[in-house]
């Protein structure tokens, strides 16, 4: 993870685009200018950064489902709770479920755990468009290719 | 050509006043969803969202838009209640066959 750089998802460990579920793992920093704030001498994960986790995991899903083609915008969090407190060095599994994908439109569940505890669970809501710019794209599929998300034609219920 | 179902109408109806805060009386089918009931974007995503779980279906929102856009229908086609029901009964019917 690199918070200050809005990189929150570190790996993907598992994906399975009939099922259209996916695991992705990452590890909390040890140090970040964000724990200088939250809080001060007793650094603490935002729990909104737990959503964006959340958010970013369930959006590699939905790219890889529709190929890359559209841009996953968080536009609602229907529900949220986060019911651990994460500090930094933790190591997060994230696990994420597509709910509903229609016309310009995706909803996802997802959840993360510390080993066998859940620290929070989410329901987000985007709007997917095309992406604005060639070069963004080529970034967001170049970061797919590293954190070893599955770059493909676009696959089975694809948005 | 599809007809206009009572039920369905209602339905939507129930799903945009939920929504939408917006007074289930206020909505009739004669009732533009933008210009008449004030619905944003945001709030028509979510509208969508409930739609197509309720029916099943996949409303084709971004296809409808860009007709409007490009002069190819009329934004009343879609977004008013009765017309809007009519579609939808459509893409039922179509799911069905």
């Amino acid at each position: 993870m690199k918070l200050e750089y809005f990189q929150m998802v570190d790996r993907v460990e598992a994906i399975d685009l009939e099922r259209q579920t996916i695991r992705c793992r990452a590890q909390v920093p040890e140090r970040s200018t964000v724990f200088e704030g939250h809080f001060p001498g007793y650094p603490v994960m935002p729990g909104t950064l737990l959503v964006e986790t959340v958010a970013q995991c369930g959006g590699f899903l939905l790219m890889a489902l529709d190929g890359y083609r559209r841009m996953p915008v968080l536009t609602q969090v229907v529900k949220a709770r986060i019911r651990e407190a994460v500090e930094p060095g933790a190591t997060l599994r994230i696990d994420a479920e597509v709910q509903q994908v229609s016309s310009g439109i995706a909803a996802i569940e997802g959840r993360i755990s510390l080993e066998d505890r859940r620290a929070a669970e989410c329901e987000i809501r985007y709007r997917t468009m095309p992406f604005p710019e060639p070069a963004l794209r080529d970034l967001v599929i170049a970061r797919a290719r590293e954190i070893g998300a599955p770059v493909t034609a676009a696959g089975p219920g694809g948005a | 050509m599809t007809a206009f179902n009572q039920e369905t109408f209602d339905s939507v109806a129930d799903i945009i006043a939920d929504i939408c805060s917006i007074d289930r009386t206020e909505i009739g089918p004669d009732s533009h969803a933008v210009n008449d009931l004030g619905i944003d974007s945001l709030d028509f995503l979510d509208v969508t969202f409930d739609i197509d779980k309720k029916f099943g279906i996949k409303m084709p929102v971004e296809q409808w838009m860009e007709e409007v856009n490009q002069g190819d229908a009329d934004a009343d086609e879609f977004f008013v209640m009765k017309n809007l029901v009519v579609r939808i009964e459509e893409l039922r019917a179509a799911k069905a066959a």
